[in-house]
């Protein structure tokens, strides 16, 4: 399959802006085997050069940022995304959410296709790429639904949405329920030539759940969600995909046994990616006790034993890359009983330092890793990953990995608060933002140096 | 500091102990002619029920009155509820009474929790999904304790749909938390998974039911049946109904009410003299009365006035915008 490529994305001219020197920062980059103090300059959209520190002398109309005490990273690159636009700009539309994923280092994300609208003809993912063209603050794609409103019933027009611009397909919020179904969307994958990113979930064995089946949801009293829900249909839709000869990505993977589908499937060859989310990765069913509904997403937050297997998984790439799937909600919708309150938290702001507190800090994944994970979401749908090395595009962010900041103490860019980590502290501060060689967010308090 | 009662497991041994006895001098009250006592004179005490209940709302509603309160009672049929008002605003509007105290039933978990961070009165759980029902399980240990004293190693066989029981889930914290060793029984559909970490046993049949001191029948919901979590009332009551062969004389029966009469439990067991259901539902009114008067006008030694719990504990802050 040939993939799309990066020309999926799209998002307002910027223009290339003034070139940028950043002086004397850490250069990290796995793909590019970077790992050295040094100066880095963007200059025409691209990694101009790469210099030891102090190495690279700015031109008049270079703006200069000191690096020192600061580490640069690929951009992150956030397959999962909720815009809630159309139909809920309310909560969030594309330019908050793409404020929101610039504040967090993104240089690109996906949107996922069920709003209101769905994106699942063609007329609705051409005027939300002519907005993202005239709104997106980075470079912002979008799928479109696998069936038609999502009902799992009837493909959506996928060879017209991948010649207008579709980056994949989903039904994200709902699995493709019926086998059969999703065995003709693989079928048909040979013509539309995206991937397929599935959610999946058995709805028979989720039944009216609404956190993890365990030992909290026993005590809470609380319909649980048991993790065969989940690693069932991977094993279903793996196998389906691997007779197909198709595939597919698995989103937003949270248990251990399905870990182990993911791990099977690979060895029977299949073509398989997957993403996990930083509040899988951070968190477990224990934060539900609380029964505050920002603990409450789909799938839901499971038991240390899966945390850790999700872990291990990112590690070892069984899990290819992050994902925030950040989902907004208005304010009153989650200000209610954790039973019906709706399913989904913010993360954009939040997925690094937060990775980057709990995985990196203990020395449970090491920074390298985590920026690689974090870089990688577009490869799953064709887009080249960023890297540091010259001459590729400058996609890049700037991050202080010893600054602290309680979470929504200074607000979020994000039009929604339902974050899982408000009012936790975190360790590591997303200073700037890179994309496409233009800059495309400042921290406030992040000193702007003088132009030389 | 906790001004409320949300659940069992907030509760020292002491603390239950502090209420149980406050509820033994209520009992006198209530032998009295007059059954009132000033204690909440010029307080009001609001009832919020978003669910459909007799004993429990009416047991409130008089325990409030006998303690002098004003009692506003609100259903959720015909009220502002109704027109799709928020529970965050229908609590703010409440609020503007200067109540002492809220009572609340719900349908979800959470929702007494939701109302104890967004009102500054005492709030009491009176029942919130799933989850629990904290003054339930103390008038069933009030209950026990009076027919049988000491609750240390008392055997406790709680049997039925525990999935589905608030009930269950305060009774396995209160009944656990005075010595007594709990078993939960029932159909492995009803029983929810892990539920062990409650710290009770669980069997799936009632095999071993005579070593248990108290026979503790859960209601048999029969709208459970539309969800097949059991194949037929039939068989459900062929398995796990306590009847006549079944109870033996020096058991004691318990029900939260109001009884399935030929499903959880026969008709004879109902009236027999093991059945303390009558005591249950009568020690409702002096424990409830209990649980205000310690929340609002209570403290022992060394304690503020409504104080439960080991710990004071941060509530959760309000998200920022």
């Amino acid at each position: 399959m040939r993939g799309p490529g990066a020309a999926v994305l799209q998002c307002a001219a910027a223009g290339l802006g003034r070139p940028v020197l950043i002086r004397g920062a850490r250069l990290l980059d796995r793909r590019a085997r970077l790992d050295r103090q040094g100066d880095l300059l963007v200059r025409d959209g691209e990694v101009a050069e790469i210099g030891p520190p102090g190495g690279l002398e700015p031109d008049a109309d270079v703006e200069v940022v000191e690096g020192e005490g600061l580490t640069a990273l690929p951009g992150f690159v956030d397959p999962h995304v909720h815009l809630r636009t159309p139909g809920r700009e309310d909560e969030e539309d594309l330019d908050s959410g793409t404020r929101a994923a610039a504040a967090g280092g993104y240089c690109a994300i996906l949107a996922m296709p069920n709003t209101d609208p769905v994106v699942d003809s063609a007329p609705v993912l051409r005027s939300l790429l002519e907005r993202a063209r005239e709104e997106a603050r980075i470079p912002t794609g979008f799928l479109a639904a696998v069936t038609r409103g999502q009902r799992g019933e009837q493909l959506t027009e996928m060879a017209e949405l991948a010649d207008c611009g579709a980056a994949g397909f989903t039904d994200d919020g709902l699995p493709v329920e019926r086998a059969g179904v999703l065995r003709q969307a693989l079928q048909y994958q040979r013509l539309a030539e995206r991937v397929l990113a599935l959610h999946e979930e058995d709805p028979s064995l989720s039944g009216a759940g609404a956190m993890h089946e365990g030992e909290v949801s026993a005590v809470l009293g609380v319909a649980g969600i048991p993790s065969i829900s989940e690693s069932t249909m991977i094993a279903r839709d793996a196998a389906i995909a691997g007779y197909e000869g198709g595939r597919i990505h698995v989103q937003h993977v949270s248990a251990r046994d399905s870990v182990e589908a993911l791990e099977a499937a690979r060895a029977a060859g299949v073509a398989v990616t997957a993403e996990a989310t930083p509040h899988h990765l951070c968190l477990t069913d224990e934060c539900v006790r609380t029964l505050d509904a920002n603990f409450k997403m789909n799938p839901p937050l499971r038991a240390a034993e899966d945390r850790q297997a999700l872990v291990d998984a990112l590690r070892s790439g069984v899990v290819d890359c992050v994902a925030t799937d950040h989902a907004p909600h208005a304010r009153e919708e989650k200000e209610q009983p954790f039973e019906i309150a709706p399913m989904g938290v913010t993360g954009l702001e939040t997925a690094f330092a937060a990775l980057h507190t709990r995985l990196v800090l203990p020395g449970l994944l090491d920074l390298g890793t985590l920026a690689e994970r974090m870089s990688a979401g577009g490869a799953p749908f064709g887009i080249e990953p960023p890297t540091l090395a010259p001459g590729a595009d400058a996609d890049l962010c700037l991050v202080d990995l010893d600054a602290e900041w309680e979470v929504g103490e200074a607000g979020y860019e994000s039009r929604s608060a339902n974050c899982a980590f408000a009012g936790q502290r975190l360790t590591g501060v997303v200073r700037m933002t890179v994309a496409k060689g233009a800059v495309v967010y400042r921290e406030r308090s992040f000193a702007i140096g003088a132009v030389a | 500091m906790r001004k409320d009662l949300i659940q069992i497991d907030d509760l020292t041994r002491a603390d239950i102990e502090r209420i149980l006895e406050r509820a033994e001098s209520f009992a006198e009250v209530s032998g009295r002619e007059i059954k009132k006592v000033p204690t909440l004179r010029g307080r009001t005490v609001v009832n919020l029920f978003y669910e459909s209940s007799t004993r429990t709302s009416s047991s409130f509603e008089l325990a409030a009155k006998r303690l002098s309160a004003d009692v506003v009672s609100i259903k959720s049929a015909g009220s502002a509820v109704d027109k799709g008002e928020s529970l965050k605003d229908t609590v703010q509007t409440l609020s503007a009474y200067d109540p002492a105290a809220i009572v609340i039933r719900s349908p979800y978990a959470g929702a007494a929790g939701l109302v104890a961070r967004w009102s500054s009165a005492a709030v009491v759980n009176a029942g919130d999904g799933k989850h629990e029902h904290p003054t339930q399980a103390l008038l069933d240990v009030y209950t026990l304790r009076r027919r049988l004293g000491a609750l240390e190693g008392v055997k406790v066989w709680i049997v039925g749909d525990v999935l589905h029981s608030r009930v269950a889930r305060s009774g396995i914290h209160a009944f656990a938390r005075m010595g007594c060793e709990v078993t939960v029984c029932g159909p492995p559909t009803l029983i929810p998974r892990e539920v062990e970490a409650l710290g009770c046993g669980v069997r799936w049949s009632l095999e071993g039911i005579g070593d248990a001191d108290v026979v503790y029948a859960l209601r048999m919901q029969n709208e459970r049946m539309a969800g097949a979590f059991v194949p037929s009332l039939r068989e459900y009551a062929e398995r796990y109904q306590i009847d006549g062969r079944r109870l033996r004389p020096n058991q004691l029966l318990m029900h939260p009410g109001p009884v399935n009469r030929g499903v959880e439990l026969s008709g004879e067991v109902v009236d027999s003299p093991q059945a303390l259901i009558v005591e249950q539902v009568g020690s409702g009114v002096v424990v409830r009365m209990a649980v205000l008067y310690e929340l609002l006008a209570g403290g022992g030694p060394g304690r503020g006035a409504g104080q439960f719990g080991p710990e004071p504990v941060r509530a959760t802050e309000p998200q920022p915008a």
